[in-house]
């Protein structure tokens, strides 16, 4: 069933992409090909394993429980967050924030995983940043 | 001799300080990364990559640094398979099967170092099959126009799923979205925008580094937190190594085993679709059909160690003929190692090695140089490199996942570009899930561009003739090839891969 839906997303993504392909406006100065051919020759290679993957589906995966979707969703939100922020707060903050949620998710308790993950931040503060000199997120305090 | 010569400026340029350190470095990472279980090759240089763009290096260090880094994630992969019997990166795979034995029977020192000298026979050998063979298949690129390198392209594509691709749909899919992300921004040829939605950000279209950094490390991350599997392997095993040296005659009893599967797995890794997994599967099978006469493989026998170490240490130098002399790899991590060049501003292919001789031998000379390190560092050092079997992967998770964050924001300094790559994790995370391949989506946005190119420049030479692309017999060849490539993994395929997967989890989705 996994395979059918994401073969219909396919097939959807397919007719998505060819009718983007449609509609680029040519120039008035083109190549005996133009821009929209390749483009949709892709389209009809994306559609038509679309459609093999819908007719003759693999079984499906195991898909995580729905507390595990959660957990991962609520990683990606941080992830955001963590890009979003990261020029306001700086690199050391948002790392530190960062990757103290990521330890704690993946078991570690909450008290080693400030630890951990303020070490993590400064660890990699020192190591590009001090050491090879690359240039990182500056937040209000200068780091 | 012109090859010795060639040799020789390229050690005078690999042996400096700088490159030296470098190449140590990217071993000493490399084989961590090959330990680690959940890091493979691919996944290690990927998240190297931007670092040694935003650090500045030139173009013959950084390719030093990443291809040291991919041969010592090769070495690495045996660690684990050997100690924990959990192989460390896919092509390790088969040496589970004779190491984990031999180290319960208390000979993991053993199996160990033998081990590290078969991946050293492997390798060293494979370089200087790299060495002259590269050269020769440069002579035949040569005679390439625009329509052969299109026919050349999708060959790649087509064979790219393997002998051993279960889904042929899913290989082609993951190709066609690859080569779609590749399309989006100002077209080159006419200055149009494509599929921008009219976002600035995207009008000089989505940076391959980007989507590899996202797809490789960042869905790692996600299939980590998915099943909470947090703590290390090795903390539930006891690690003991043992006896380190194997003895003068164990050696010699291997040596011819050694020899063979070296042919055999560079080979493997020249051909398109092959690469390291499948040199080290055909190397144990062939091994214990040629010499297991009482029928010891399997129960620890330390030809079945070596067989398939010099096995996948032999393909990965082979897989980087045909990415350096046609510029089309062949492998998961020889297209990472694509996207090096690419970021570099080089073009692989035949010219590169008269316009740019330097790059090419050093890179060779570099690729030695790194091998004797490996031996070096891969037998004394070995216990340091177990130690690190047990840091627990939600120490180690985060720090992946911060590292890739900084590398793709030093390239760029921009949060749209990070949240991009967070979007590629989450998309590299579903569709391994779903048993879709990621590399040929990366080889995509690689060669999208350039297989466009060459199909517009062959049809425009040729006024508007579209059986241009099938005319000279060159090409023929090379799209039945194709069709050949594809077709036949759709019969025999299934069997194949379900006699390689015996020994492997589920969602290791970076065939390499």
């Amino acid at each position: 069933m996994s395979d059918r839906i994401f073969g219909v997303v396919g097939l959807l993504l397919a007719l998505g992409y060819a009718w983007a392909a449609l509609v680029i406006e040519e120039s008035f100065l083109s190549d005996a090909v133009g821009p929209k051919a390749f483009p949709l020759i892709i389209a009809a290679v994306l559609g038509l394993s679309s459609l093999a993957i819908i007719i003759k589906p693999d079984k499906a995966p195991e898909w995580p429980s729905f507390m595990r979707f959660v957990e991962v969703g609520a990683a990606i939100v941080v992830m955001i967050l963590y890009a979003i922020f990261l020029p306001e707060l700086g690199f050391v903050i948002a790392t530190a924030l960062a990757a103290t949620y990521l330890t704690w998710r993946l078991g570690t308790r909450p008290l080693s995983s400030v630890v951990s993950g303020c070490l993590t931040s400064v660890g990699i503060y020192a190591v590009f940043h001090l050491v090879l000199g690359l240039s990182l997120a500056r937040g209000p305090l200068g780091f | 001799m012109e090859t010795f010569a060639s040799l020789a400026d390229g050690f005078a340029i690999a042996l400096t300080w700088q490159n030296l350190l470098l190449a140590l470095l990217g071993c000493f990472l490399g084989t961590m990364m090959g330990a680690l279980p959940g890091l493979g090759p691919s996944n290690g240089v990927a998240i190297l990559i931007p670092l040694a763009f935003t650090l500045g290096l030139g173009a013959t260090p950084s390719l030093i640094l990443l291809t040291s880094v991919y041969y010592g994630a090769m070495y690495g992969g045996r660690i684990s398979s050997i100690l924990l019997n959990i192989p460390g990166d896919e092509p390790a795979m088969m040496t589970c099967l004779d190491g984990y034995p031999m180290a319960k029977k208390g000979r993991a020192g053993e199996a160990l170092s033998l081990s590290g000298i078969a991946s050293f026979v492997g390798a060293f050998l494979a370089t200087w099959g790299l060495i002259f063979l590269a050269p020769q298949l440069v002579k035949i690129a040569l005679l390439f126009g625009p329509a052969e390198y299109f026919a050349l392209f999708t060959l790649a594509f087509a064979t790219l799923g393997g002998v051993a691709s279960t889904n042929q749909a899913k290989t082609a899919f993951a190709a066609a979205l690859g080569i779609g992300l590749a399309t989006v921004g100002v077209d080159t040829q006419t200055g149009v925008p494509r599929f921008t939605f009219g976002e600035v950000h995207l009008y000089d279209g989505i940076d391959f580094l980007v989507a590899i950094v996202g797809l490789f490390a960042l869905s790692e991350v996600f299939l980590f937190l998915e099943h909470r599997h947090g703590d290390s392997d090795a903390a539930k095993h006891k690690v003991s190594v043992g006896r380190l040296m194997p003895s003068f005659s164990l050696l010699k009893s291997c040596t011819p085993t050694m020899l063979r599967t070296s042919f055999l797995g560079f080979i493997a890794g020249v051909l398109p679709g092959a690469g390291a997994s499948l040199g080290s599967f055909i190397s144990y099978t062939m091994e214990k059909k040629l010499v297991d006469k009482e029928n010891t493989f399997g129960t620890g026998d330390p030809r079945g160690v070596a067989a398939p170490e010099a096995g996948n240490n032999a393909a990965a130098g082979g897989a980087l003929v045909p990415m350096l002399a046609l510029g089309v790899p062949g492998s998961g991590t020889t297209a990472v190692l694509l996207a090096v060049l690419l970021a570099l501003n080089i073009t692989p292919g035949p010219l590169l090695f008269t316009q740019q001789p330097d790059v090419v031998w050093g890179l060779i000379a570099a690729l030695f140089i790194a091998n004797f390190m490996l031996l070096a560092m891969n037998i004394p050092m070995i216990g340091l490199f177990t130690r690190v079997l047990l840091i627990p992967p939600r120490i180690l998770m985060p720090i992946v996942a911060m590292v890739s964050f900084v590398g793709i924001y030093g390239i760029s300094g921009s949060s749209f570009d990070l949240l991009v790559m967070i979007g590629f994790g989450v998309m590299g995370w579903i569709l391994r899930k779903l048993d879709v391949p990621l590399v040929p989506i990366i080889l995509g946005t690689l060669l999208g561009n350039a297989m466009e190119n060459n199909l517009r420049r062959a049809i425009t030479i040729d006024n508007g003739n579209w059986w241009t692309l099938v005319d000279s017999p060159l090409s023929i060849t090379l799209w039945s090839l194709a069709v050949i490539g594809f077709v036949l993994p759709i019969i025999f395929g299934k069997v194949l891969k379900s006699r390689m997967r015996m020994k492997k989890d589920e969602e290791g989705a970076v065939i390499d």
